[in-house]
Parts: C-alpha cells; structure tokens; sequence
C-alpha cells in the first residue's frame, strides 16, 4: 500500500513551463517521507498533485500516474480521495471552515460530514485535539486564534478525518520549538500506530532529521537527490539546493572547519 | 554569517529608505483582554530605547503578537500605558503612531491588496508622503532588499507564500517608518530568504531603526539580537542577552514557554564551556580548550554514534 507518483509532470493553467517534472516518488504506509527545497522549487504543487488537487479542482495539465492504494487520483471523487488523502496548506487561514464557533465544532466539521455517529465523532475529534496538544482550546473562537494556535487547529481537523495518507505543507511553520517537536513525534508516532503514510514538506530540517525515514530534495521541479533521511541531510549540497542543514550537520561541519572535534555524538 | 553575493548596498539603500534613526518604545504594567475575554497581556514593562534590536519569543499564544500591536495604535490598552517616542500613545492620533512603527504581520495575506507587486509597495511610499520619481526609487530598493526586484510587475497571488510574505516586509519597509516589528521573518523562508532578512535587519539596525522581530526561530535569534525577551501567559519571563536567556540556568524557564535553547548553547553546557548560545561561539570555545580536556576520552566517536 502506498502513495505512488511516477513520471509526475504538472503545468498550472497558463503557465509556460512546468511546475513539477517527472518526479517518482513513493510515500509506503507506515512512513514518513520529507521534502526539502528552496522556496518554488515545487514542493507546493507536489502536495497538489500527490493529493490529487492538481488538476482534478485547480485545472493545469498532468502526466504521468498519481495513485492511492493502485488506484488513480484521477478517476476518484473528490470526497472519496479526501478520506484517502488528507492535505494541510501552509497558511491554516485558508484551510479553516470559517462557519464553526468553536476550536471543537471546527474540528468535528469533517468528520461529521463523513456522516460519521456523534460517538465516533466526538472519540475522534478529542484524539486529534489530544494528539497536538490543544485540548485547552476547545471552547475558543477558531477566527480569534493565534497563528499557531491556528495551525494546530487545522492539523487536528485533517488528523480527525483519519486519511490512510496525510500530505503536509510546513505543518509546523508558525509552531513554537516545543510545539514542532509535539507534532513531529505526534505524526511519527501515528505512521508507526496507525499505517498512515505521511508526506512531510518542511524548512525545519532538524524536525526532519528527527521524525523523517527518508527525504528528497526537489529543484526547479526535480527531484535532484533522495536518500535515507539522516545521511541525506547530512549532505553538505544542501546549502547549494537552498536548504539549510540541521543544527548537528551544520556544527560537524564547522568544527571540521575550525579543526576542532566535537567530542561527543551532536545529536 | 556573511550575506549573500552581491545583495544590499548599504549606503544607497539607505538614501532610498529615508531618514536615519529610530524610535523609543515603552509600557508600564500594560494588559490586555480580548473582547470575548482572553485576557493576552498580564502586565507588560519594557523599554526598548531608539535603535534597539531586539527579538520576543514565546510559546504560540504567550501574548507576543498582542504586545506589538499596541506600538502602532491596532489594539489600545485596557490596563496600564504604552509610550512611543516618549509621548502615550492616547495623546497620539493612529495615523501618527503608523508613521512611527511598521508592523510586518505572520500572515502576508492579510496585508497584501494589490494586483502588481510595485503598486503594493508603492502604497506604503505614498503613505509616507513620497511622490513621482521618489516613490520608485525607494519601491526599487524595497524590492531589492527583499529579493524581489524581477517580480515587480507579477501578481502578488502568482508569488509562493514566501515570496508574498517578502513583498509585505518590503510594502512596511516602503513606509520608512522609524521602529519596525517583523512578526516571525523566517517562517517558511529557505536559505536564501534567511539571509535576505539577515541582512535587512543588520541593515535597518545600522541606520539606527528600532527592529523588533517576533520568532520562534532560537538560532536565528540568539545570532542576530543582542536581547531576547521571553514571554509566557501575557508577561515578560526573560530579558537579557542571549548570553544569559539561553544559559543553562534560564532552561527550565524556557521550557515553561515551550521554548528549547538552541543545539549549541545545550552542547556548550553539556561540554562545561560555559554559555555558548551560537554555533560561532560554540566552535571558537572548543578551539581554545587546552588539548586532552575532552570528554570523549580518547576522541573516537562513542558508541553507537
């Protein structure tokens, strides 16, 4: 079982190149895959396209086959593919309902149109909230959150659907460092738990070097290298792709550098 | 960290970016409640002098947006004062206080309005009264700072979300205003990004600009900021230099506000060189360690690596 993408071309509507070329990837139940990248080398639209976005509801042009479990995105609907996938955009304003007048309510909206029993409802919707951490904000406007806090809300509400695949684009980018590491050991602990396979694009490559099993690197649309997580973002071509290495790769280097050893294991 | 090639001219873009100097600001006792009655701010004093820099940190929800929103007038206190330059922000008109300091908000697109980048930061320029040729000089060298300037004639929409938060930076900057509060700069932003910002900010600190920058970025901040404040639950916990906020002896409060110290300063203290709150700093204080203090005995990685 996994999420598969093979030979993946995507062009947006009316744009001249394309945004994503020929990449190959597969996210195996169970695992947690990170991507890294400069800032439009493709990461977004990859999210797009391996939830079965792009095309299917903002147009473009792909080829190539994107499957869930050997079966096309693109001959799924919608809310089909929904309960297989469940994608978290980088900005959690545009993902909230806005129709809901509690952090609670906000989180049980999908589930509940999932069509779901109250009981399950409620079972799910206080596990999410349970597994970020943001049990405390039950009662709150979900409009009058910080922008972590909203963040989290929004992770829960994807968590509740219980999607067989989570695709996440920088769940954490607006979380506190304690935070990042609540739900980085939280969607580690679910691939492990539950199967789920989880796409993981993230800046934070120190979250990465500690929940990830594997990573790739996209530029301009490419997957230019993939590997074992912790050995790759030890590569010392991260920089030169425009990410930035993790806290321990950065300082083994510079002692290197410097001459110095660092006597004990970084990490 | 030395900035990317090739990237900020320092002098000229300081004619572009209008006047030298920056702003003080102040609150006494300060606090805040939301109208549905979260209570965000529980008594705030600080001072921050003219051309201070200076980071907020603290766990989501810890009050830190709410604190510097009071600096240009958005939010008013409901208990205690706020001061900027000198004068309560009561006696001063709200447009005032927004000539004062520039807030670059998390979210980008609760800012951004217009449908070409230029026109974006041309708003802040005319805003602050610049006119003709001078409103493209400095929308140019906003451009330029942030990295932008061959978008100028783009969409803000068709620029991802790093890109858009970049352009609301420069849309601020446009403004010249004297004091400027980046809320979480970094977030989202590669490599190259950072160092755009990095670069900014020394650049804005060295025209004596106010810079306040809200991150939970502990890196970024302990190498760029010579004070850190720490807040947890509406009140200021820490204040000082990284040197001391990131110490061994402040760990158990920044845990509090789910804060971890950077990986250097925690190796540092593991390794008793002391508070190394910087990678720089770590590496310099192994080098001048006299040979055969290693804890790693003979200097062969442990077991287990």
């Amino acid at each position: 079982m996994s999420l598969r993408l093979a030979g993946a071309t995507y062009r947006y509507a009316g744009a001249g190149r394309p945004a994503l070329v020929a990449v190959d990837l597969e996210v195996a139940a169970g695992a947690v895959v990170g991507v890294v990248g400069a800032n439009e080398s493709g990461k977004t639209t990859l999210c797009l396209v391996a939830a079965g976005l792009a095309p299917a509801t903002i147009g473009g042009e792909l080829t190539g086959t994107v499957e869930v479990d050997e079966l096309h995105t693109s001959r799924q609907r919608p809310h089909e593919l929904a309960q297989r996938c469940g994608v978290l955009f980088q900005n959690p304003s545009t993902q909230l309902s806005g129709t809901t007048g509690s952090v609670w309510e906000e989180i049980g909206f999908g589930p509940r149109n999932l069509g779901l029993s109250v009981e399950e409802t409620v079972h799910r919707v206080d596990e999410a909230m349970r597994v970020v951490g943001i049990a405390a904000l039950a009662e709150r406007d979900p409009a009058r959150l910080s922008g972590g806090q909203a963040q989290l809300v929004a992770l829960a509400s994807v968590l509740a659907m219980h999607p067989r695949y989570l695709i996440l684009d920088e769940p954490t980018s607006q979380l506190d460092p304690g935070g990042t590491e609540l739900v980085g050991d939280a969607l580690a602990d679910l691939a492990q738990r539950t199967g789920a396979g989880v796409l993981l694009v993230e800046h934070k490559t120190d979250l990465l070097d500690r929940v990830a099993d594997r990573v790739v690197v996209l530029d301009a649309g490419r997957i230019v290298e993939r590997g074992e997580a912790r050995s790759l973002l030890g590569d010392a071509r991260l920089p030169g792709w425009g990410v930035d290495p993790p806290a321990r790769a950065r300082l083994e280097r510079a002692a290197d550098a410097a001459g110095v050893e660092l006597p004990e294991a970084v990490a | 960290m030395s900035p990317a090639p090739g990237m900020v001219l320092p002098d000229e873009a300081a004619r572009e970016l209008g006047a030298r100097g920056g702003v003080a600001l102040a609150t006494n006792e300060l606090g805040f409640t939301y109208p549905e009655g979260t209570e965000a701010l529980r008594g705030v004093s600080l001072e921050i002098g003219a051309g201070d820099l200076v980071a907020i940190v603290g766990q989501n929800g810890s009050g830190k947006s709410t604190l510097v929103r009071h600096f240009n007038g958005l939010l008013r206190a409901t208990r205690g004062s706020v001061s900027v330059g000198g004068e309560p922000v009561d006696r001063q008109h709200v447009a005032d206080l927004a000539a004062r300091v520039g807030i670059v908000f998390q979210n980008p697109d609760r800012q951004i309005f217009s449908s070409r980048v230029q026109a974006e930061v041309a708003f802040g320029a005319r805003n602050a009264g610049l006119a003709g040729d001078d409103v493209e000089g400095r929308v140019h060298a906003c451009l330029r700072l942030v990295g932008l300037e061959e978008q100028a004639r783009t969409n803000p929409y068709d620029l991802g979300y790093s890109r858009r938060k970049l352009l609301a930076t420069a849309s601020v900057l446009a403004m010249g205003t004297p004091g400027l509060v980046l809320d979480e700069p970094t977030t989202g932003q590669d490599l190259r990004g950072v160092r755009l910002i990095r670069a900014l900010i020394d650049l804005l600190h060295e025209m004596g600009r106010t810079v306040i920058a809200i991150s939970h970025d502990m890196r970024f901040v302990a190498e760029v900021f010579p004070r850190v404040i720490v807040m947890q639950g509406g009140r200021v916990v820490l204040d000082g230099p990284p040197e001391t906020v990131f110490a061994e002896a402040s760990w158990p409060t920044l845990a509090s506000t789910y804060l971890r110290p950077p990986l250097a300063a925690t190796l540092g203290a593991r390794l008793g060189l002391g508070s190394t709150p910087t990678e720089d700093r770590l590496i310099g204080a192994l080098a001048q360690r006299p040979p055969g203090t290693s804890p790693g005995e003979d200097g062969s990685p442990p077991p287990g690596g």
